[in-house]
């Protein structure tokens, strides 16, 4: 599913570099929970980003779905990210001048799927996130948790291979970000395979599996 | 108070404030100075629309020499004055390409419209590409995280997430730059361009009336640029109350 090898990732500030990534390594298999923690700064998003196609590393070798990514052109990593990549992001993002369910119907309209099947799958993902009454509401209508319940809708709806979350619950109270990790938990059980990362050790137990991360290094927590 | 403006005033001559006698006879020097004025103003922030746009993109580009030319274009444009890039584009690229003399509408001569035009808003570019990067700026980046993750390439999402949104904090900074070329676009005069400020000089020279016209046309200007500046105003605060809901 994933496969990370030896990937490195270097930001140039002016004169200084930073070691966003150091030789990481990461096989992730179909149908795993897998959640990677680290303080502030330990290249938690920049890992996300790779991951999920937003970004390349400047050295190593990254497979998705055994396919070397580095293969792909820009247009084609879209495509990737629009096809096999469902994320949830901390401040939710959702498109702020769309509605709930326009949110969600967005990744199946540049997948080209038919409207009346679009429909149809924008009702049943707000359905499964308890929203389906709120579907006409902006963004700014919304709770913070309810945004992350549209967000995560809008990463279902493509029935991704990989739903990818960075700190989901971040933005969150403790109530509402434990229903939110009670979603996570859920889709794990309906076989999606899951990447969560967090700072937060509590969050990142509910995970079947705890990768470390610490400058750029991932490490494997055995439980 | 004895002071030159003071017996200006205070005494009816040449060099008095209100004298307008000029009028009845160069009335239709002024009509077509604010439809020169005005025209040229707006086409050429028109004009500096596209340009503005590319040099803002680029300015945020990845890419440090792309970042580099247009940050240097914006740079030259804007610690340079107006009058030396109009007399070098005047005397440089306009000597080159021959403009013909050809009046439309009655009242726009053409060689003594277009390399005017093209000073100006080769100047109005690099402002209005740093109001189009400023624009671009506020938009939360969340929203091009969001685009690109849900399978859009960085400029599908500048396009069509981004670039909507930015237009709102756009559209009224770059209505400020028509104003504000209202006033630059005076310098035109020196070579020539029949707008506000030529119809003035060419009054007072004719008349020997000095003060009157120039009276005059801080008239016009002001009744153009400060209705016209308050209404942008008036808008803006109408579209921060629409965000907050
Ligand atoms: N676009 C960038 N340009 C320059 N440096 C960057 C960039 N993105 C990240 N970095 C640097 O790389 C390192 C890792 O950043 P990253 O965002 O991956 O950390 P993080 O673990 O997600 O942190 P946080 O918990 O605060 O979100 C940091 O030192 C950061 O300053
Ligand atoms: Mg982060």
């Amino acid at each position: 599913m994933i496969e990370l090898r030896d990937v490195s990732k270097v930001y140039q500030i002016g004169e200084e570099r930073v070691r966003a990534l150091d030789h990481a390594s990461l096989h992730v298999r179909p149908h795993e929970f897998v959640s990677v923690i680290g303080p502030s700064g330990s290249g938690k998003s920049t890992l996300m980003n790779i991951i999920g196609c937003l970004d390349t590393a400047d050295a190593g070798e990254y497979l998705l779905d055994g396919t070397p990514i580095e293969a792909y052109t820009e247009n084609e990593l879209a495509r990737v990210r629009n096809i096999k990549i469902g994320f949830v992001f901390q401040s939710f993002n959702l498109i702020s001048k769309l509605s709930a369910e326009e949110n969600v119907e967005l990744p199946l309209i540049y997948q080209g799927v038919r409207t009346s099947e679009r429909r149809e799958r924008v009702r049943q993902a707000l359905a499964k996130v308890g929203l389906e009454h709120r579907s006409k509401h902006l963004p700014t209508e919304l709770s913070g948790g309810q945004q992350q319940r549209v967000a995560i809708a809008r990463a279902l709806v493509t029935r991704p291979s990989l739903i990818l979350a960075d700190e989901p619950t971040g933005n969150l109270d403790s109530h509402t970000g434990g229903e939110i990790m009670d979603m996570f938990a859920e889709l794990h059980e309906q076989g999606n395979t899951i990447v969560l990362i967090t700072h937060d050790n509590d969050i990142a137990r509910r995970a079947k599996r705890v990768v470390h991360i610490l400058d750029g290094r991932l490490t494997e927590v055995t439980l | 108070m004895s002071t030159p403006l003071y017996a200006a005033l205070s005494r009816p001559g040449p060099a008095s404030f209100f004298n307008f006698t000029f009028l009845p006879k160069y009335a239709t020097y002024f009509v077509n100075g604010v439809l020169n004025t005005l025209l040229l103003s707006i086409f050429s922030v028109l004009l500096a629309v596209i340009p503005a746009l590319l040099l803002a993109l680029m300015r945020l580009s990845k890419n440090r020499l792309i970042r580099g030319i247009s940050g240097a274009y914006i740079a030259v444009f804007r610690s340079t004055p107006m009058l030396v890039q109009l007399s070098i584009i005047y005397f440089g690229l306009f000597n080159a390409i021959k403009i013909p003399n050809i009046v439309i509408f009655g009242f726009l001569r053409l060689n003594q419209f277009i390399p005017f035009v093209v000073a100006l808003s080769l100047n109005s570019s690099a402002y209005v590409a740093e109001i189009f990067r400023a624009g671009i700026l506020a938009v939360d980046s969340g929203q091009m995280e969001a685009a690109r993750s849900l399978g859009l390439s960085q400029w599908q999402g500048m396009r069509l997430i981004v670039l909507p949104q930015a237009i709102k904090n756009i559209l009224p900074a770059l209505a400020n730059e028509v104003v504000t070329m209202v006033k630059e676009s005076s310098i035109c005069s020196s070579y020539g361009c029949m707008e506000l400020m030529w119809a003035a000089k060419t009054t007072a020279g004719a008349t020997m009336i000095s003060l009157g016209p120039y009276v005059l046309i801080a008239a016009i200007y002001f009744a153009i640029n400060y209705p016209a500046s308050k209404a942008i105003e008036a808008v803006e605060r109408r579209m921060r109350r629409g965000d907050k809901q």
